[in-house]
């Protein structure tokens, strides 16, 4: 017995449901981004995080690598035996815990940024060939994509950090060639499904050539999935740094990053808890926020859920 | 799903393999580093080398040895690690089993924890209490196992003591393992105190495997379930009488079972490749913790061996979710 | 006949998702053994009439006044568990779609036998042979077969056979038939038709007929009730509104379905003047009340 009142007002509902152009542009972007609480919330966080790492050398109390063994092991601010200024306490070769979060976020977040954008570069352009040419293109594409599946992706990222050498570049590198198949999955599966739209068999008719529509038609639709993705891809990359820290793969010693800073704590778990669990809550509220805003993203960017 | 669709499917996974082993080949052969320098020390003559290097069939060219590899490959021999100089498939015999006690372990907490969740938010669906399910499950879906696998050990391994920090049992126990499967052989063999060390031990690193697929099953089982629940079967069956625990779990759990599967399957295999960084967290006696040390000691043959051993377990993955979701469609099974 | 087998008085229900009136003011009068057509478009409320008898009224739903008396028995005074438990009991539903109606993963047998093992207490033994005697007598050729069959191995009319065997399995005094033919195809229509009424006469069951389609109507029904956005348009005997409709509505309706002894006849829209006419009507009707 299917309920008899939505189905009263369903012709309402049909009138309304095409998404037109008219009605998108009518509200502007920005109130739907607004009106998505977690997108203000997470990206008010992230864009505070960001000024954080820009400004870190003016902000944090002191210099993330200056070692004082008469004051190593600090416990924070508020426990017995802290010493003032060391608001976070300090780790065993006695430097500053705070200031070496405060740095960390710069590695964290640059990470994020460059190689969440590389990946959804290389994986979107992978995708959209294989969803839009079909055939021996799409082939190829796939097959790679189930070969790279087959990898774990955190045995793969040490793997290609170990042969690429360490450093930022070769963790950006590494997180760049395993994740492009996220976005390249999606965006693929995504091509396929608009390609088959009236809209573009429409523009077809009319004579578009395949590349213009590819760029006019499909890629305006893709986008707002591509954004969230972007958004979770970030959260992962800030992960994924953090993973080849803790294995000892990622910059060196003399960058701090929060990954390092876990591997560190983990060894001294015993003695200075706070080593750990400081980079492990901002790693955990970083990767929340991500995601989100992807969510939130996703959410306010989908020309359906818009109307 | 006809025994043709399985050849297929094992088809396709064999030429998957073979790709992920040409792969994992070139890449460690272009790579800069030399594992011969690594494994023997600065004093070392340049003769020894040269020697070591043929022992490890490293002077051939890259084809060549490609194709011995291959060779032995074929005749179940994967050659033998450099570091730990033994042979390669006789480590993953030892090692391999530890990790499949943890990762189905780990698939077993997270299918009853994400069923609970997606059960209690079926249950509470249209009424307050499904937003809180929602929003915890939120939480956990969007909290990767690297910070649970962190988190426990600061909670139930420094500020509440209550789990064992390392390792896949007390050293101390001294029982005679026919196998290499210790969670199950104790069971079996009735060993309870061995049995509840060995749990104790992989308490915290199932867990922090289990929660995020728990999440994603929870998600998928719960969306699946409400639908279900809406089919005029179920409100035939709930005029007769049946409560609504008894409505979801004898009629609807059925039918969203095989989409759940489905969907989460692949979520597994995510599952299977943390256990990689979760066995290094807690010194682990796995193929992933060996997987870390081989690739920092660069054991070209070790590596290539679990790299391999992994492939293959992603694969008997998917054709099992496949196999699994056809049993449990009956209009598959029949037709 | 002494008290009627279903007395609904005055009911009343607004949604509370669209803040509109579903009912009003329904009086609906079902006796012992008749087969009574519950006729309109769809959202006249026929099917949330339906659903109100049957204690399954979505949340969205509120009834705001009138009462529902089921043999003697006022359901609004009835507790939460006696109210279940004599509906198991003593009403039963006919689905619309035959296809969505089964558990598609439970065995026949499972199905037709759960209400007799929860609400009558049967043995395994005994379901199974009510089982196979019901699928006789909805003629299903192979009742053993059936039984051990998934629902994907039979046909749309078979199912619907099954699920009215379900309905009828315990006895009940009245079933709630909601639309069962829409989703057959129209020569098992015909035939499921005189199975619900062949059942009905030989068990002497009410029976409440939820249609659109006063061809079906002219077909099963002893009684009609005719709704028009959840207001009683017209009451009285099939044969009464389908020779003497009183109501322009009903006549306009009857104009409007196809006539299967004149296909050639075609179908006319109901005019805008008559549904002017009701819209002034339902305002009438609603007026002084607010909504």
């Amino acid at each position: 017995m299917a309920d008899a009142l939505p189905r009263e007002s369903a012709p309402l509902d049909a009138a309304t449901a095409a998404p037109s152009l008219a009605q998108r542009a009518r509200r502007p972007l920005w109130r739907d981004l607004l009106a998505e609480k977690r997108v203000v919330i997470a990206g008010s966080y992230l864009a505070l995080l960001a000024l954080v790492a820009i400004f870190a050398p003016w902000i944090a109390p002191r210099d993330p690598l200056e070692q004082d063994l008469m004051l190593s092991l600090l416990p924070p601010a508020w426990a017995a035996g802290a010493e003032p200024g060391y608001w976070l306490g300090t780790d065993d070769l006695g430097r500053d815990v705070l200031s070496r979060l405060i740095y960390g976020a710069r590695v964290a977040l640059t990470v994020a940024l460059v190689a969440a954008t590389l990946a959804a570069i290389l994986g979107s352009v992978l995708g959209l060939l294989a969803g839009w040419y079909r055939g021996l293109v799409d082939g190829a594409v796939s097959r790679l994509v189930d070969i790279w599946m087959a990898f774990p992706p955190v045995l793969l990222s040490i793997l290609l950090v170990a042969i690429i050498g360490a450093g930022l570049p070769a963790v950006i590198i590494a997180i760049v060639i395993i994740d492009w198949t996220r976005f390249c999955r999606v965006v693929r599966a995504e091509t396929m499904q608009q390609a088959a739209q009236d809209y573009v068999i429409a523009a077809r008719t009319i004579g578009f050539s395949r590349r213009a529509i590819l760029i006019r038609e499909i890629l305006p639709n893709v986008a707002p999935v591509l954004v969230a993705l972007v958004s979770l891809e970030m959260g992962i990359a800030v992960i994924v740094e953090a993973i080849l820290s803790f294995v000892g793969l990622s910059v060196s010693s003399d960058m701090p990053t929060w990954g390092g800073m876990i591997a560190q704590g983990r060894q001294i778990i015993h003695h200075a808890w706070w080593v750990l669990a400081a980079p492990l809550a901002m790693l955990f509220v970083t990767v929340l926020a991500f995601n989100q805003l992807g969510d939130g993203l996703r959410r306010a960017l989908d020309p359906v859920a818009r109307r | 799903m006809s025994l043709a669709a399985v050849l297929r499917r094992l088809a396709t996974a064999a030429v998957t393999l073979f790709g992920v082993a040409v792969v994992v080949f070139v890449l460690l052969r272009v790579a800069p580093g030399d594992p011969i320098a690594m494994m023997i020390g600065p004093g070392a003559s340049e003769a020894d080398i040269a020697a070591l290097r043929a022992r490890y069939g490293l002077d051939q060219g890259l084809v060549t040895q490609f194709f011995i590899w291959l060779q032995g490959l074929i005749a179940g021999d994967l050659g033998t690690s450099i570091s730990l100089r033994s042979d390669v498939l006789g480590l993953l015999g030892q090692r391999l089993p530890a990790t499949l006690e943890l990762a189905g372990a780990a698939l077993v907490v997270a299918l009853l924890v994400g069923g609970t969740i997606a059960i209690l938010g079926t249950l509470a669906r249209r009424s307050p209490g499904e937003a809180v399910v929602d929003g915890a499950n939120g939480l956990l879906l969007a909290v990767p196992d690297f910070i649970w696998a962190l988190a426990f050990v600061l909670v139930f391994a420094v500020f509440i003591p209550v789990f064992p920090l390392t390792g896949r049992m007390d050293p101390t126990i001294d029982m005679d393992f026919a196998t290499r499967f210790f969670l199950l052989e104790s069971l079996v063999r009735a060993e309870f105190a061995v049995f509840g060390n060995i749990v104790s031990h992989m308490t915290m690193p199932v867990l922090a495997l289990a929660l995020p697929l728990a999440a994603i099953v929870a998600r998928v089982l719960k969306g699946a379930l409400i639908e279900a629940m809406g089919q005029d079967y179920v409100l035939l069956a709930r005029l007769k009488g049946k409560s609504e625990l008894r409505l979801v779990l004898q009629e609807a759990l059925r039918n969203a079972l095989p989409a759940t599967l489905a969907l989460t399957g692949v979520q597994f295999t995510f599952l299977v490749g943390g256990t990689v960084i979760i066995e290094r967290i807690f010194a682990y006696p796995g193929i992933g913790n060996m997987a870390i040390d081989a690739v920092i000691n660069r054991d070209l043959p070790l590596i290539q061996g679990i790299v391999l051993a992994f492939g293959a377990m992603f694969i008997a993955i998917n054709l099992a979710v496949d196999l699994a979701v056809a049993a449990l469609n009956p209009r598959l099974r029949h037709g | 006949m002494s008290a009627p087998l279903l007395d609904i008085s005055g009911l009343s229900a607004i949604s509370t998702r669209e803040n509109a009136r579903v009912l009003r003011d329904v009086d609906l009068v079902v006796a012992e053994g008749e087969v009574h057509g519950l006729v309109g478009e769809s959202g006249a409320g026929k099917s949330t009439i339906a659903k109100a008898v049957l204690d399954m009224l979505p949340r969205t739903i509120r009834v705001t006044g009138g009462r529902i008396v089921f043999r003697g028995r006022d359901l609004a005074s009835l507790d939460r568990a006696s109210l279940r438990a004599l509906v198991a009991r003593e009403i039963a539903l006919i689905p619309q779609d035959p296809m969505t109606g089964l558990n598609p993963t439970r065995r026949i047998e499972a199905q037709l036998t759960d209400g007799m093992r929860l609400v009558a207490g049967m043995s395994r033994g005994e379901a199974r042979e009510r089982a196979l005697a019901l699928l006789e007598e909805v003629r299903i050729a192979d009742p053993a077969r059936t039984l051990a069959a998934y629902p994907h191995e039979l046909s749309g009319g078979m199912r619907q056979r099954v699920l009215i065997a379900a309905a009828f399995a315990l006895e009940p005094k009245l079933v709630v038939a909601d639309e069962p033919t829409t989703a057959l195809d129209v020569t098992v229509q015909k035939q499921i038709l005189r199975l619900i009424r062949g059942m009905q006469e030989r068990h002497g069951t009410g029976v409440i007929f939820v249609t659109h389609d006063l061809g079906v109507v002219a077909k099963i029904c002893d009684r009609v009730t005719l709704l028009y956005q959840g207001k009683v348009v017209e009451a009285g005997t099939a044969r009464e509104m389908i020779e003497t409709p009183r109501h322009a509505y009903t006549r306009a309706l009857l104009a409007a379905s196809p006539r299967y002894d004149r296909p050639e006849h075609g179908c006319d829209p109901v005019p805008g003047s008559v549904v002017a006419g009701l819209e002034a009507e339902i305002a009438r009707h609603d007026e002084g009340r607010a909504p």
